[in-house]
């Protein structure tokens, strides 16, 4: 068990030669196997986001109504009537490519307790996922395990899934992407933060039982530290989502007496980082009693204590005159409760485990000099415009293979399996709207939710694709009618010791930054999440954004169905931009060209002017041109309200696949009211035709009835996961 | 009408059924923590739905072993109404309140969709409001409501007028395809003899707003207020 601490043991955890060197100046002596492992959490990638942290500092942070932006266990924003929103998005990427069922249910876990840490009730979860090719078995596999997993524990907790991005691509086949978002709300003036206070004052550990599931992650070399197989487990942690509901009710039934005076959820790396974050940013000190931890397992030493990573566990810091109220709550909801230490005035966490000190680390070092690293950039060089390429397919083939293809036909197949209606909240569901508009129990206010990146355009132009992943979740919830916040981002990179990657790394979140500012649309809670290659193959760089926004009126929000007797307004220009479009990847075969640029004046100005028309209540459906571009945004509108249109003659595959950004297309009773008004703002807008009947009519006269059109976006998922047609 | 809702540990549809309940009633529901003992006063014992105990070992089993199932079987007792919806259907199954048993669905898959249920009898307490034959939609969302008693049972069951609610298609027509968990004779609701304690796995609590896209669930909630009203 016992092994001799040295850099090669040291190396083995993560740390670097340099690092290890720190280490021994910060201890003045060799630091003990528990030390070690402290140092080696806390500073690596995960924890001190030493390789990204220069960049992330770079993002807008605030605006009038950001409550608390990046640093806390999530973002919040003001939300009207004394309300907040709290919300961030997180990734599980390698454990579930591991093990897709838990990796992706202890995601979903993980992401609830850091919003309900804060005092908010969650009312939505949301998730962006990127899988590999559907060819592979293996994806198969992956995508059913994930979405089981996500199912599983979402409406076991009973927080609906309204939301969220499915997208396939090779460059994920060793290394899919699970992003979870959970958005909850609370009253702004009672929000919780982690920084500990009072000497004296208890430590309290509450939820789960410790065992030695998660243990240091995949650094770890387990055989070395277990005398028999039964302790060479995986890295991948459980969850126990009924846990996790008790500890939800447990915890915001004792945020309403006045107990608490810091808390943080225990993620990664456990009961170190959440004891040392909660000291480190109350400046005092800690001593914690691992003999007093609730163990799950017997034999386990500090190490394991200090490293594990099992869920459903949550660390306070409690006024000592209340600690027998909040004892009660917690035996009522039949979990572990146990005073583990105290704070002190020492500015050290010393660990104390069978009567030996484990650890004794000066806290501010650990901090303050933890690595910090500005790696070498290089810029991904700006692709060449797409010359003109030849439509051998014509509209209405095109129409029928795009609309039906794995990364454009109706993701049914996922949305059932969520419960997305618990809490009786929905006002539009999964496919019903470019956002999910959730509203707040007891009031007519709204959020409204989304997921966006297209890392194509990342790959091929980061500083581009960074700017359009924050539009398009800007335009998302504008389509609705809300007006958008605020963003959570989850940077999904490979190794960032690789300079095209971090160059990625740096140019996305230049066109991010950008994006924020123009929008007035910041950043407040986020995750970076490097690494992502397996033998040597990157994935695309991936900056999901998490949006949200607030309606005054949950009755004002408009969802994309088409009705019968509506004309068709096409807001924003359309030069033909086939440049990494759908359409040319998917008809032609190709991957390349420059992405459509995003002009952020227009995208304000055109958003502005839609949100306006459907605040006035003038537009009864409205859907942004995304993927697939024009004539898929149509096609969608067409299905999800069950009404046919016919389409002005004229304009070719470019006008009506390419992926120009900055537009939406607006079903109104009034099309003259409408680009009258347009014209008046500087809103380029044009008649695109009208609606009713059964059928679409193409611009070439070409005709497809709903039934196929139906046919054709419903058949992939059910088919290919489960052999069956739908 | 006074009543009360059930809550175990695991439970999680309890406000969305406070919600109906309070929108039909004009007031809200007493909350019932599963170590109370005392029912008295009230007229409506309603078990929610969610995961009672994770519902890691058969659906609704824990639950049904807990000591407040005495009252709410001396409720049922008296003639007392009780409603079970989802895992409050799986509860009272398990605890021999209503018959039968409730499988995993037939595509082994969770599914959360909206059904079509059809109404075979409108003279119960929790139907007068609605029309016999009428149909009406609401969201369902499980893991095991595959409705399943053997064929005597069924029989029973269909003789003595118990079967509430069945999965039909938006015409009202009994089909396979509209039977996407798999039920026996596409049965989404029974009810006890005398017709009091009522037990099904969709959601009409779910749909009682035009918000939320309809109000077809709230007849069943105005059902048992007028019926109740006292």
């Amino acid at each position: 068990m016992a092994r001799d601490v040295n850099q090669a043991l040291a190396r083995e955890f993560g740390l670097s030669a340099d690092e290890y060197q720190r280490v021994l100046e910060i201890m003045g002596r060799v630091p003990s196997l528990t030390e070690l492992g402290i140092f080696s959490v806390m500073w690596s990638e995960h924890c001190s986001y030493k390789s990204s942290r220069v960049w992330l500092k770079t993002l807008p942070t605030k605006a009038p109504w950001v409550i608390h932006g990046p640093g806390e266990n999530a973002g919040v924003v003001d939300i009207g009537e004394g309300l907040a929103a709290v919300f961030k998005m997180e990734s599980h990427n390698h454990p579930s490519f591991i093990e897709p069922y838990q990796g992706a249910a202890t995601g979903v876990g993980g992401i609830l307790r850091d919003v309900f840490t804060m005092g908010a009730r969650p009312i939505a979860n949301l998730n962006a996922l990127r899988f590999g090719d559907p060819k592979l078995p293996r994806t198969k596999r992956i995508v059913d395990g994930v979405v089981r997993g996500i199912g599983g524990y979402g409406n076991c907790v009973g927080v609906p899934t309204v939301g969220g991005e499915v997208n396939f691509h090779p460059a994920y086949n060793g290394n899919p992407l699970v992003n979870a978002m959970t958005v909850g709300i609370a009253d702004k003036t009672k929000i919780f933060l982690s920084a500990a206070a009072g000497v004296g004052n208890p430590v309290v550990y509450v939820g789960s039982k410790t065992g030695r599931d998660g243990i240091h992650g995949a650094t770890m070399a387990s055989a070395e530290f277990g005398k028999d197989a039964e302790e060479k487990r995986p890295t991948v942690q459980v969850g126990d989502p009924f846990v996790e509901k008790l500890l939800i009710e447990a915890c915001l039934e004792l945020m309403a007496t006045d107990a608490i005076i810091a808390i943080q959820d225990m993620g990664a790396a456990g009961l170190t980082s959440s004891s040392v974050e909660m000291a480190g940013k109350g400046g005092v000190g800690i001593e914690l009693e691992l003999d007093q931890v609730p163990q799950r397992e017997t034999g386990m030493t500090a190490y394991e204590m200090m490293l594990s990573e099992s869920q459903e566990r949550m660390l306070m810091v409690l006024r000592p005159d209340r600690q027998e109220v909040a004892r009660a709550i917690f035996e009522k909801w039949e979990l572990d409760f146990a005073v583990i230490g105290k704070l002190t005035d020492t500015g050290r966490i010393v660990i104390r485990h069978k009567g030996q000190v484990e650890a004794d680390i000066p806290l501010d070092p650990l901090a303050e000099q933890a690595p910090l690293y500005h790696r070498p950039t290089e810029e991904t060089p700006k692709p060449a415009r797409l010359g003109l390429v030849a439509d051998k397919a014509g509209l209405g083939p095109a129409l029928r293979t795009l609309i039906g293809c794995p990364d454009l036909c109706s993701r049914r197949w996922v949305w059932e399996q969520y419960d997305y209606t618990i809490g009786g909240q929905t006002v539009k569901r999964p496919g019903a709207a470019d956002a999910a508009i959730v509203k707040l129990e007891g009031r007519t206010r709204a959020l409204a939710l989304t997921t966006d990146c297209t890392p194509r355009y990342v790959l091929a132009d980061p500083e581009v694709g960074g700017a359009q992943a924050v539009a398009e979740a800007w335009r998302n919830i504008t389509a609705t009618g809300a007006r958008p916040l605020a963003i959570t981002d989850n940077m999904n990179f490979a190794n960032p010791e690789k300079p095209r990657i971090m160059g990625q790394f740096a140019a996305a979140i230049r066109g991010m930054a950008a994006a924020c500012s123009a929008l007035d649309f910041p950043v407040v809670s986020g995750n970076v999440s490097l690494y992502n290659e397996t033998e040597g193959r990157p994935i695309m760089p991936t900056p999901a954004i998490g949006g949200l926004g607030v309606l005054e009126d949950a009755a004002h929000a408009v969802g994309y169905g088409l009705r019968p007797g509506l004309s068709l307004v096409l807001v924003g220009t359309t030069e033909g931009w086939l440049g990494q479009s759908l359409w040319l990847r998917e008809i032609a075969g190709r991957e390349e060209g420059a992405p459509p640029p995003v002009d952020l004046a227009a995208e304000r100005r055109n958003g502005d002017f839609v949100r306006g028309e459907i605040l006035a209540g003038r537009v009864a459906a409205c859907h942004d041109v995304a993927d697939g571009g024009l004539l898929v945004a149509v096609a969608e509108m067409a299905l999800a309200g069950d009404t046919g249109a016919t389409l002005e003659r004229g304009g070719d595959a470019a006008y009506w696949y390419g992926e120009d950004q900055g537009r939406y297309v607006l079903a109104c009773t009034d099309a003259a009211g409408v680009l009258a008004r347009a014209q008046a703002a500087g809103v380029p807008a044009r008649l695109l035709g009208s609606t009713g009947g059964a059928m679409l009519t193409l611009p070439d006269g070409d005709t497809i009835s709903l039934a196929e059109l139906r046919r054709l976006h419903e058949a992939f998922l059910p088919a290919w996961m489960d052999g069956r047609e739908s | 009408m006074k009543a009360g809702i059930v809550v175990f540990p695991g439970i999680n549809r309890e406000r969305d059924m406070a919600i109906a309940l309070e929108r039909s009633a004009g007031r809200a529901p007493r909350m019932v923590w599963h170590r109370e003992s005392d029912l008295s006063g009230l007229d409506l014992v309603v078990i929610p739905g969610g995961f009672s105990y994770g519902d890691y070992l058969r659906c609704g089993a824990m639950a049904a072993q807990s000591p407040i199932m005495g009252a709410i079987r001396a409720h049922a007792a008296r003639g007392g109404h009780v409603l079970g919806v989802c895992n409050g259907f799986q509860i009272l199954i398990e605890a021999g309140l209503l018959p039968g048993a409730l499988l995993r669905n037939q595509g082994l898959r969770f599914l959360a969709m909206d059904c079509h249920l059809k109404v075979e009898r409108a003279d119960t307490d929790f139907t007068r409001h609605y029309q016999a034959g009428e149909v009406f939609r609401a969201p369902m969302a499980h893991g095991d409501g595959n409705y399943f008693a053997d064929a005597a049972t069924l029989d029973r069951l269909e003789g003595e007028g118990r079967v509430i609610f069945r999965y039909a298609t938006p015409t009202g027509e009994i089909t396979p395809e509209a039977n996407r968990n798999g039920s026996q004779r596409n049965i989404a609701g029974i009810a006890s003899e005398n017709l009091r304690v009522l037990g099904l796995m969709p959601h009409p609590e779910d749909l009682v707003d035009p918000l939320m896209g309809g109000e077809d669930g709230k007849p069943l909630f105005d059902s048992i207020c007028a019926a109740l009203a006292a």
